[in-house]
């Protein structure tokens, strides 16, 4: 049995990343040219790490399942990337990015990591800028700053609302480079099937070419998975339609623990599901918390109305309406983090007071005209407009609305056919994000030595909850300054071991089984399709297992899942052959994971008798309906050990220690 | 949101094996489509439906269907991405069409993108030119200086981050009688143009782009503008113009040395 061994440095906190990389392996540039390195995934995390990783001299090799790195679902981050810059002087610092980020995960994630996480947060801004990211300037041609939920300080950087696009083109730009000097071998269109472990090492992955189906087999000293998170478990969700588990799902089969798969963060604000045609959710960026106030009515006579289309939003005064989080939490308001906000538009709408246009009325609004009537006042004062008329005031502030959240107001109107600046948005809570994946000790190795994960597809530094723009900045932390480091502790033991074969029998095994699977999906004469099955899994994922749970409801669904599962292997349905581009079968092998992710996924939830950040348990509440979180029982990382399937996992227990930061019940009133 | 609404319609698809083999134009029917469903929820519902029939489902390309990750790419009606300005195929929302229409889907056309299968066509050669030349040659390790350093006018980090919105999706190559790449090389040259940290390699940086660019096949840009009509990010014609003089002037340096 593998046994966790987190490796945290000793010392004190804010030395511990400092003294440990002076304590690191260095392997020098003339061995780094006879080392490979694997990179599956080129996202924010992994285009970082292959990038850095070609430019310090290693061969690099690096996947996606795209036709170009620059499609990652990185590309779609809207709100921002937070850095403990204190460019605002607002009190922001190391130690408070870590204070806010471990109170904001509620005392689930490691200490370690997140005090390093704030520490080289600063770099990434650097580093960024230096390689021509266009971030916001102000007028004096500084960086501007905007703030997030769960947090009082201005410290998220943005471009817009296409932060993410920008930080991947960062990457993508400077993979390019090293593309074009030959130290990146890029390989577009291709899925990682398999990792091959030889000598209880990782060495290598097994590929298919999405454009011929050749099946090829890829060796390599150390093997990185950057790819991503699991939020389509759900189906439907904010998350690009080929985001998947595979990779770390492959690396779990083969000996790497699965940490928190539990946990999943439910975004607030969402556009609506408009029906059963629907295949994805859209974010609306947290940003717009901002400035938008979210509200109900206060009556549910009026809520009934607006459902059934007689009257507007903008018909109901200003007294009859309920804004519930600033009501409920007045010192945070409409920034409190996530969980909080998305439970709170959950109640409301369980309640009656819901404003969605279906027969659940699951929507809540998110309104702009206080914000336009604020921003209209102050332009016409520093226009010197003394009398401007309230259209002109509308006129003037609606115009600074368009310059902050301009493209986000765009994409909300085209979806949805109605124009946010007269109208209030609807939104609903949606899956977002995944805390929980592989997990890995604090040089980000998971439990299979040479095999690492970074990014989304670890279980991360987040704990049981993410803040807003702090994925985009854990990505670029584990690639750009992290793994880097630590992957060479390991890899200069590696110098003489020469390239490692393909011809290896583990390597005939591994690409045998691949084989054997794709076969099977050909070959299965069954009467449904991929999606079909998928639907179904997420349907039970999001009423069981999604943002309330109860113990019923997770048995169910542990058998429910495990039905569909049965059903999935004799009654699945994939045309085309195995020799070409076949996005149907790419489907398949996804969905063969997120059937068994499901139900460990629900196990993880049954097993955790507390609530904490995204994991909220019905039973473990107060009165008001806020979390209740077990200390003393649950101050741990559930890693789960694989033995077949997922109802024999077996779950190993990492002790999480508070030193530096006291556990405290979070409150946001 | 609006009420919705079933239509009933006629699709003529291009189906193409692979590269070798010839491609043709086959007829579907669909029914009862929401008018709130994007063009690609009613593709899937195309490829549902084929499933069902046993027949091989239509490939296309796309990923995060919210109009940012520029994988989607269809010709519909005769325009790239379809009816609607700055907008992408997944943006792309069936209320734009009447009940009982023909809509013709076709790949993007042109000899650097050949088709792969259906839909899907490869347009590798957009991350040649970005080898070439596509980038700011800073170290990735963090060392750099503090990013407050060198202050950037708003008016050009805004024109830039205006250039760097491109999502690499090609129609505007596909919407060029001369499927020429200017568009998509003046924006990355444009960004790096306006910014400071780009100034250092600027002559290399066009000359290298547009020589692989060339060599890739793409056509000459006759400016015409078809490109920008159809660009789904509005990427501004202004920067094929910020390109050839940055070209023109590289040129004239590197004569004189
Ligand atoms: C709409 C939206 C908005 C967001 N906004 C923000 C924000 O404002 N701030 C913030 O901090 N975070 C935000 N996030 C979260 C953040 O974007 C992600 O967590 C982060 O980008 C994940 O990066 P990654 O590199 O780990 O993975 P990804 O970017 O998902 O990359 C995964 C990579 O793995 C590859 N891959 C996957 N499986 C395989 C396989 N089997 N074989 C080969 N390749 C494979 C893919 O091709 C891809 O290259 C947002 C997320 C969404 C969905
Ligand atoms: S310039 Fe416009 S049309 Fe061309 S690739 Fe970029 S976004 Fe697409
Ligand atoms: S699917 Fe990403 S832009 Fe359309």
């Amino acid at each position: 049995m593998t046994t966790l061994n987190s490796k945290i440095p000793k010392g004190p906190i804010a030395d511990k990343w400092t003294n440990h990389k002076n304590n690191i392996k260095l392997v020098n540039p003339a061995n780094k040219r006879s080392i490979d390195v694997i990179v599956v995934g080129t996202g924010l995390a992994g285009g970082s790490a292959a990038a850095t990783l070609a430019e310090l001299g290693y061969n690099v090799k690096a996947f996606c399942y795209q036709d170009s790195p620059r499609r990652a679902h990185s590309i779609a981050a809207q709100g921002g990337i937070n850095a403990a810059k204190n460019y605002q002087g607002d009190g922001d610092s190391t130690y408070r990015l870590f204070y806010d980020t471990v109170k904001g995960g509620d005392y689930r994630s490691r200490e370690a990591n997140v005090h390093r996480l704030a520490e080289v947060s600063t770099n990434i801004i650097d580093q960024c800028v230096a390689q021509g990211v266009p971030f916001a300037r102000d007028y004096g041609g500084l960086l501007d700053n905007r703030s997030f939920g769960g947090v009082q300080v201005s410290r998220t950087f943005y471009a817009k609302g296409q932060t993410g696009q920008q930080l991947l083109l960062g990457c993508y730009s400077a993979m390019s480079r090293q593309i074009g000097k030959g130290k990146i071998k890029m390989y577009n269109r291709h899925e990682m099937m398999d990792v091959v472990v030889v000598d209880g090492k990782a060495r290598g992955i097994i590929a298919r070419n999405l454009v011929n189906g050749e099946i090829e087999r890829h060796s390599a000293h150390a093997v990185v998975i950057a790819s991503g998170g699991y939020g389509n478990v759900f189906f439907l969700s904010t998350n690009a339609m080929g985001s998947n588990v595979s990779a770390g799902w492959k690396v779990h089969k083969k000996g790497a623990y699965f940490a928190n798969p539990c946990y999943t963060q439910i975004h607030p604000t969402c556009i609506p599901q408009h029906g059963d045609q629907q295949s994805k959710l859209t974010l609306m960026s947290e940003s717009l918390r901002n400035d938008g106030r979210i509200w109900v009515p206060a009556k549910k006579e009026d809520a009934e109305a607006v459902r059934a289309g007689k009257l507007k939003p903008t018909d109901i005064k200003e007294e009859d309406r309920d804004y519930y989080l600033e009501r409920r939490y007045p010192s945070f308001g409409n920034l409190v983090p996530r969980d909080v906000a998305s439970r709170a538009a959950k109640e409301r709408c369980d309640e009656g007071f819901g404003v969605g246009t279906n027969e659940t009325g699951e929507a809540v609004y998110l309104d702009f005209s206080a914000a336009i009537t604020r921003y209209g006042q102050e332009q016409a004062n520093i226009q010197g407009l003394h009398d401007a008329s309230a259209q002109k005031i509308q006129e003037l502030g609606t115009d600074i609305i368009e310059k902050k959240y301009g493209n986000l107001f765009q994409m909300y109107e085209k979806i949805t056919a109605d124009n946010p600046y007269k109208t209030p948005m609807k939104i609903y809570p949606a899956v977002h994000y995944t805390m929980g994946g592989v997990w890995v000790d604090y040089d980000l190795m998971t439990t299979i030595p040479g095999c690492y994960a970074i990014g989304e597809a670890n279980f991360s530094d987040h704990g049981a909850n993410r803040l807003g723009a702090s994925a985009l900045m854990q990505g670029l932390a584990d690639g750009y300054f992290v793994l880097p480091y630590t992957i060479g502790d390991y890899l200069a033991d590696d110098i003489r071991t020469g390239p490692i074969s393909t011809d290896l029998p583990e390597f005939d095994k591994a690409e045998n089984s691949v084989k054997k699977s794709i076969d099977f999906f050909i070959n299965n004469n069954g009467t449904k399709s991929v999606d079909h099955f998928h639907k179904r899994l997420g349907k039970v994922m999001w009423n069981k297992v999604g943002m309330a749970r109860n113990e019923k409801g997770l048995k169910e669904a542990i058998a429910e899942i495990k039905e569909i599962r049965e059903e999935f292997w004799k009654e699945v349905r994939v045309p085309g052959t195995a020799d070409s581009m076949n996005p149907e079968l790419e489907k398949a092998g996804r969905v063969a994971d997120f059937l068994e992710l499901g139900e460990l996924f629900a196990r993880d939830a049954l097993e955790r008798e507390e609530s904490c950040g995204g994991h909220f348990r019905e039973e473990h509440r107060t009165e008001e309906g806020e979390a209740v979180r077990d200390d003393e029982n649950f101050t741990h990382v559930s890693a789960w050990e694989y033995k077949g399937e997922p109802s024999d996992a077996v779950l190993h227990k990492e002790a999480l220690n508070y030193e530096n930061i006291e556990l405290k019940t979070r409150s946001y009133k | 949101m609006s009420a919705q609404k079933g239509l009933n319609l006629t699709l003529k698809v291009w189906r193409q094996k692979n590269d070798k083999e010839n491609g043709q134009m086959e007829t579907y029917q669909v029914s009862d489509i929401s008018t709130d469903s994007s063009f690609l929820e009613m593709m899937d519902i195309l490829n549902e439906q084929l499933i069902a029939e046993g027949k091989d489902p239509v490939a296309f390309d796309h990923d995060c269907r919210e109009g940012i990750c520029g994988s989607c790419s269809m010709y519909i009606n005769g325009e790239a991405h379809g009816p609607g300005r700055e907008i992408t195929t997944c943006q792309l929302h069936m209320r734009e069409f009447e009940d009982g229409q023909t809509i013709y889907i076709e790949p993007w056309r042109a000899k650097a993108f050949p088709v792969i299968k259906d839909l899907v066509v490869d347009r590798s050669a957009f991350d040649r030119v970005m080898a070439a030349g596509g980038f700011v040659s800073v170290n990735t390790s963090g060392n750099t200086q503090d990013a407050n350093s060198i202050p950037i006018p708003k008016a050009d980090a805004d024109k830039a981050f205006d250039a760097a919105t491109c999502i690499g999706c090609g129609a505007c190559v596909a919407s060029c009688k001369n499927a020429s790449a200017m568009l998509f090389v003046s924006a990355k040259v444009s960004q790096f143009a306006l910014l400071p940290q780009g100034q250092v390699e600027a002559a290399e940086r066009v000359q290298n782009m547009v020589k692989v660019m060339d060599e890739e096949g793409f056509g000459n840009c006759s400016n015409t503008g078809a490109c920008e009509v159809e660009c789904p990010k509005g990427i501004s014609l202004e920067n094929i113009a910020r390109m050839n003089r940055e070209y023109l002037s590289a040129s004239v340096s590197s004569q004189d040395s």
